[in-house]
């Protein structure tokens, strides 16, 4: 009787609470993801896009006039 | 690469998932925003170095993740109300059942080492594979592999576990010591 086995049903009992906590992490982040993208993002990349490809727009249209 | 129309749509695109992953690295949704305001920001001013074709959300990780942790590194000793923060920002509130086993799932996670959590949320959360997430945290595959396994472990053991005192010998020397006196 030296052979000592973990029993099967920390195993089985491991594998659930995994599956939990898995479950649980990824509510708590989709929860996040599915508040989509605040307007202030949204303002954020469009303001910063627009005042470059205007100069460059600006600068073409004085070099070929 | 240049800012192209479609590359500023991918980086919208990815807005959500870096909030979730702001949110949930700090626990504080202010916090949180201000990382994304400032990834999207360095992500715009550095985009000559993004490489067409390769993983943009990737990218985009790595360079929340690398503020994160200088920021973390300046706030250490800040106390934080993490929690409550947090728990404003949910649109839908659960039920005070779910809303609970919620709360002290939060406090579990910010019970973990920061190399972790972060492991864990990559990985198990945003499901970036081993590699990418890797990549993202600097270190080698094996590694992010034994920071999520010890992830879940703590948190099963923090979450699941009945009586966190059988890790300890206190029952034992309590038992040794009542049965000594009586």
């Amino acid at each position: 009787m030296k052979e000592v086995k973990k029993p099967g049903r920390q195993g089985g009992l491991n594998a659930e609470i995994q599956a939990r906590i898995g479950h649980q992490l990824r509510a708590m982040y989709d929860d996040v993801v599915r508040q989509g993208v605040p307007e202030r993002f949204a303002d954020l990349i469009r303001k910063l896009d627009t005042p470059a490809a205007d100069s460059e727009l600006a600068t073409n249209k004085d070099g070929r006039d | 690469m240049p800012l192209t129309n479609e590359l500023r749509d991918d980086i919208l695109a990815s807005v959500p998932s870096l909030r979730a992953f702001a949110i949930s690295l700090s626990g504080n949704s202010d916090r949180a925003d201000d990382l994304v305001q400032e990834t999207l920001l360095r992500a715009l001013a550095n985009i000559d170095s993004f490489q067409p074709g390769s993983n943009l959300p990737a990218w985009l990780f790595t360079i929340l993740r690398n503020l994160f942790r200088s920021d973390y590194r300046k706030r250490r000793r800040e106390v934080e109300d993490a929690e409550g923060n947090y728990a404003r920002t949910l649109k839908s509130q659960p039920g005070q059942d779910s809303h609970l086993e919620f709360e002290e799932f939060r406090a579990a996670l910010d019970k973990l080492p920061q190399d972790q959590r972060e492991a864990l949320i990559l990985v198990g959360a945003s499901g970036f594979s081993y590699e990418d997430a890797a990549a993202i945290c600097g270190c080698a595959v094996g590694t992010i592999k034994s920071r999520v396994n010890r992830a879940r472990t703590k948190l099963s053991a923090l979450l699941y576990v009945e009586g966190a005192e059988d890790f300890g010998p206190d029952d034992t020397v309590r038992a040794v010591i009542n049965g000594n006196n009586g």
